[in-house]
């Protein structure tokens, strides 16, 4: 055996590297360990169709009492069985992009200064605080959330607002502290180390020659960052954008300890609101009704296609720019 | 020339300044955690179970303990496929499966911790008719999965290909040369991923809520509903009584600090190589 195998791989013919493994026959021992390697693999595909199929069987019989009419309607009746999901539809929506608008600028300027313009000896150290950041949970967040910011929130910022932009019906109502706007800031807090650390990765993926081409045209650094950096990583930047705001759409329970959880649509930011993963949360241990427990399990699946929607088009835009192995980590 | 050059100063010092905001409420957030937690943490904290309202003192040692067991469960329910899988992807020449595996994990990744937990109580609590700490397992475990595999994937690719010619070389079947010599090389890059696994299902809350539930008591079997760190807090947090409120700082302080050491721990275990997150 032993001299079957050598004699094998050497009378191939110089192959590269890795074809000599693939030559020699394989043994029993090899085939059922290839089995068994295969048969993870494909445990994780099967994992996936069956949460699908899992939240789809449950959610049947609110899927086939409501219809569309669940995605368009805001009566949230669980006495009369009445289900209507706009509500959480539209909290889970707003404060996803208003984290979005807070969390972008940031994180991007974070991932360019580190991976562009910071001297190298501070470069580590503030990666090392952001990823330190994204270790946080959720519930730490939210207990920070509840005590910390949704006070300084009524007390500092919403006051100002108020008085200065009440003119728009964003910032209209009394100042509550908990509600739209504290969701959004507390998410935005969360999802800047996802965005910063995909899109630095994204730009470190960038090829060294674009930045010298342009600093050899005589470019400044921003110039070279702009042109040759930011345009060539572009998808894999939308791409990280997309990560963090699936991660905003799906977090639960920092966003359901500060948004005050009442199944309104209200223009305002200062007011309370309600989202997908909140309803979720809160009223799923209390749903006593079949129907009740359908409509809850109809929004988590919702949640889970609109998800894997944003994280499959997340991963396809940044693996363009660096690759599976670059960019699959996060 | 002079116009170019103050533009790139100031949009330089302009990414800087969100660097420094980004990482800002680390800092506010360890702080106030430092402040209003340390007072409460004592040593009854670690060894008692809670008190009803009004009684001083008590503790979180039920929640400690369960939040251990469960994660025993999930890495016990997950490793092996996360590890397996892994190797999968590192070593397979297939057209097809390794793309989609590698694709679907990481979607797997970013699906709602709490949709995962819908997914638990309907495989697991409602067969049993109540909620239990293999349900709570089962849900951790299965968010895991895509974070063990994927370092064991990248740790694997990392061993030299020399190491397994020379296996090979000597005769050794291929099984073997993967059990014997790419495993236990790549041991320190996995155990990382371990790690970091290990620290993101310790502070998941969600996918908890219901399928653990959640328990005064110590744990009373696997398939009773049994208590959990994060689970706690949350209660604590949203009670209207300030001596809970104390509480649930210390009990983050107590968690963040487990997450802090298990995450630590994964970054020294890969000093110097590619650091998987």
């Amino acid at each position: 055996m032993v001299a079957a195998s050598v004699s094998r791989a050497a009378t191939a013919d110089a192959p590269p590297p890795g074809r000599v493994v693939r030559r020699m026959r394989a043994g029993l021992g090899d085939r059922l360990f290839g089995l068994g390697l295969t048969g993870a693999a494909w445990i994780i595909v099967l994992l996936a169709g069956a949460l699908v199929a899992a939240l789809g069987w449950e959610a049947r019989e609110a899927i086939a009492t409501f219809g569309w009419r669940f995605l368009t309607t805001s009566v949230w009746d669980p006495v009369q069985g009445r289900f209507g999901a706009l509500p959480f539809i539209y909290g889970t929506l707003v404060s996803a992009l208003l984290a979005l608008v807070i969390a972008v600028p940031l994180s991007l300027g974070a991932a360019i200064f580190l991976a562009e313009l910071a001297p190298a000896w501070i470069r580590s150290p503030i990666a090392f605080l952001i990823e330190m950041l994204a270790a946080v949970p959720s519930v730490v967040y939210g207990l920070w959330g509840i005590f910390v910011l949704v006070p300084w929130l009524r007390d500092w910022v919403e006051p100002p607002l108020g008085a200065t932009l009440g003119f728009l019906p964003l910032f209209q109502g009394p100042p509550y502290g908990i509600g739209m706007l504290a969701a959004g800031v507390i998410l935005a807090i969360m999802v800047v180390p996802y965005i910063t650390s995909v899109s630095r990765e994204v730009l470190l993926a960038v090829p060294r020659s674009q930045r010298e081409a342009a600093l050899g045209i005589g470019a400044t650094r921003w110039e070279t960052t702009r042109i040759a950096v930011l345009r060539y990583g572009r998808s894999g930047l939308v791409g990280a954008i997309l990560l963090g705001l699936g991660r905003a759409l799906g977090e639960t329970m920092a966003v359901t300890m500060v948004i005050g959880n009442r199944p309104e649509v209200a223009l305002s930011l200062f007011a309370p609101g309600y989202t997908m993963a909140s309803v979720i949360a809160n009223e799923f241990t209390e749903a006593t009704s079949e129907i009740y427990v359908s409509a809850l399990v109809e929004i988590g699946l919702l949640l889970l296609v609109v998800t894997i929607a944003v994280n499959g088009l997340a991963r396809l835009l940044v693996w363009s720019v660096g690759g599976p192995a670059r960019g699959g980590r996060e | 020339m002079n116009t170019r050059r103050l533009i790139s100063t100031t949009m330089s010092a302009l990414t800087c300044v969100a660097a420094i905001v980004a990482v800002l409420p680390l800092l506010l957030i360890f702080g106030f955690l430092l402040v209003k937690g340390a007072s409460a943490v004592s040593v009854d904290f670690f060894l008692h179970l809670p008190k009803p309202v009004g009684e001083p003192g008590g503790g979180v040692a039920n929640a400690i303990v369960g939040s251990l067991i469960m994660i025993g469960l999930a890495v016990v329910v997950g490793l092996p496929i996360g590890i397996a899988g892994g190797v999968y992807l590192a070593d397979s020449r297939d057209r097809h499966l390794p793309w989609a595996v590698r694709f679907i994990a990481d979607v797997l990744n970013g699906v709602p911790s709490i949709v995962v937990g819908i997914f638990a109580y309907t495989l697991v609590v409602l067969p049993m008719r109540r909620f239990s700490a293999l349900a709570g397992g089962l849900a951790l475990g299965f968010i895991l999965i895509p974070i063990v595999l994927r370092t064991t994937e990248e740790m694997v690719r990392l061993v030299p290909n020399a190491l397994r010619e020379a296996g090979l070389g000597l005769g050794i079947p291929r099984w073997r040369v993967t059990l014997r010599i790419v495993l236990p090389s790549a041991r320190a890059g996995i155990l990382t991923g371990v790690m970091v696994a290990v620290a993101r299902i310790a502070g998941e809350t969600a996918p908890l809520l219901f399928t653990a539930l959640g328990n005064r008591f110590w744990h009373q079997g696997l398939d009773q509903p049994i208590a959990a760190l994060p689970l706690q807090i949350y209660a604590y947090a949203i009670s209207p009584y300030d001596d809970w409120h104390r509480q649930a700082w210390a009990g983050a302080l107590v968690l963040i600090t487990l997450v802090f050491l298990a995450s630590f721990a994964a970054r020294v275990a890969t000093r110097g190589r590619t650091i998987a997150r």
